[in-house]
């Protein structure tokens, strides 16, 4: 079921249940005068030109759009080797009833899919975690989390790619850079990227 | 490069900016760049630049700035007072320095934000594409700072016809359109009719990122939390206190509050140029 909402004059906001494969339909078969796709949790932004195509014209193409299988467009994998020596370890062990060996292998033996970036450049929510680290963030964030910090919140997981505040629980680190300025695409794990994570003892 | 720019003071908060990075909000950036657009565009246009260049962007005027090489200058935005060497200047208008002169903009008595252009842009290093300093993201060239010297780059198109741009006053109490969507169906039915018909005042939190307004709150059908999705400059997000923030142009990419209609782009020019104490009221586009 697709909902297509005006979103002021230049963009249109899609409902859809498949975010990022309604996002490769639109990539493999372009409308005319769409800008820039947007995909967010469970919606995907259409920001278009008004001087190309008309409100009516580009709502009544999106109601007709079906979603293809987005691994066609994203077929990109990424490996993370990760230390996971996160302070928040023990305690996301203690939340879960699990131990924190059991944590560590729930959350390495997934291939997590990059949904959508936020929060800040390169933020990407990675989704695919196992429901028995499904936690509320932190009740208090902390004032600093390290670049490179794999953390867990809600349906998450993600990797920190800047120092930041941050209430997510921290599981490990990882050295690999999943942002750069300097690289052609910034960021490592744009959205629709396989993500996995390399345990290093 | 065509010499440099000293910078010598600032005023309350200056940056450079450009027409910032389209195109990149899927990866977690925004498009930032000047918060008025159609200022620096004109500013641009008035020394003979492409209207993308990078310019400065000065909150409230304050600025300072001396020049090594003959160059022309242009000042637009908020109406504030301009000197060139010992000279009064026009905004407004083409300002031709010499070697050593300074440019300086007292402070503004009408509107927030001017922009100073010089022919040749301010060429500092783009980051992803763009000269621009994106508060939200902290991308882009550092917050201006006195004693920064600023490189003048060479690109510029045939000096300018013109002599004056003359633009209408910023109003006392501006009218900015709104579209409704995409989440006005989160809100009672009266709150479309509230947004419109009373007026909303600006506060003192008001930064790039965007506009805390007070006024009448809109009051929420639909309880529960919204998942993250798409911003974009001129939405009206509404916190759970019911009183829109109106987002400028270093917007999160990405916000959890329902945004019941979002100001036309071309008005948002106007709206970077509120400031505290400033009211102003909503239409319907």
């Amino acid at each position: 079921m697709t909902e297509v909402l005006r979103y002021g004059g230049s963009a249109a906001l899609v409902e859809t249940s498949d975010v990022l494969g309604f996002q490769a339909a639109l990539e493999l078969s372009p409308l005319v005068g769409v800008v820039e796709l947007v995909p967010a949790a469970q919606t995907l932004l259409v920001r278009y030109d008004p001087s190309a195509t008309s409100w009516d014209t580009l709502a009544s193409s999106l109601r007709s759009v079906s979603s293809v299988d987005s691994s066609v467009a994203s077929p990109a994998t990424v490996t993370l080797p990760v230390r996971y020596d996160g302070s928040d370890l023990n305690l996301v062990a203690a939340a879960s009833s699990l131990t924190a060996a059991e944590v560590v292998q729930r959350h390495s033996s997934v291939t997590y899919v990059a949904a959508f970036c936020g929060f800040a450049p390169g933020f990407a929510y990675l989704t695919g975690l196992d429901p028995a680290l499904h936690l509320p963030r932190r009740p208090t964030p902390r004032t600093r989390v390290p670049s490179g910090a794999i953390a867990i919140a809600g349906a998450y997981t993600a990797v920190y790619p800047h120092p930041s505040p941050g209430g997510w629980h921290l599981l490990g680190h990882t050295m690999t850079p999943v942002w750069d300025t300097d690289r052609g695409q910034p960021n490592l794990l744009v959205p629709g990227t396989r993500v996995r994570f390399e345990v290093l003892q | 490069m065509s010499g440099k720019a000293e910078i010598l003071t600032t005023g309350p908060f200056a940056t450079i900016q450009d027409l910032g990075r389209p195109g990149l909000a899927a990866v977690g950036v925004g498009r930032a760049g000047a918060a008025d657009r159609g200022s620096l565009r004109l500013a641009n246009r008035l020394v003979g630049n492409p209207e993308g260049h990078a310019a400065l962007e000065v909150t409230l005027g304050g600025l300072r700035l001396r020049v090594s090489e003959h160059t022309t200058v242009a000042v637009t935005g908020a109406e504030v007072p301009v000197r060139a060497g010992r000279r009064a200047a026009a905004p407004n208008a083409p300002i031709a320095l010499r070697p050593g002169e300074e440019l300086t903009l007292g402070t503004a008595d009408r509107g927030l934000r001017c922009y100073v252009a010089v022919r040749g842009g301010f060429d500092v290093r783009p980051v992803l594409g763009a000269r621009s300093t994106d508060t939200m993201g902290r991308l882009g060239p550092a917050v201006l700072t006195p004693g920064m010297t600023l490189p003048i780059g060479d690109v510029a198109g045939p000096p300018p016809a013109v002599d004056l741009a003359p633009r209408g006053r910023l109003p006392d109490e501006p009218t900015l359109r709104v579209t409704p969507g995409p989440r006005l169906d989160w809100f009672t039915s009266a709150a479309l009719s509230t947004l419109v018909s009373t007026p909303y005042t600006v506060t003192a939190e008001l930064d790039r990122i965007g506009i805390r307004l007070a006024g009448t709150a809109l009051t929420r059908a639909r309880a529960g939390e919204l998942a993250p999705e798409a911003c974009v400059p001129g939405a009206l997000q509404v916190p759970p206190s019911g009183v829109p923030i109106l987002f400028l142009a270093d917007h999160p990419v990405t916000g959890g509050y329902p945004v019941p209609a979002v100001v036309e782009e071309p008005d948002l020019d106007i709206a970077a140029q509120l400031r505290p104490g400033q009211r102003l009221r909503f239409t319907l586009a």
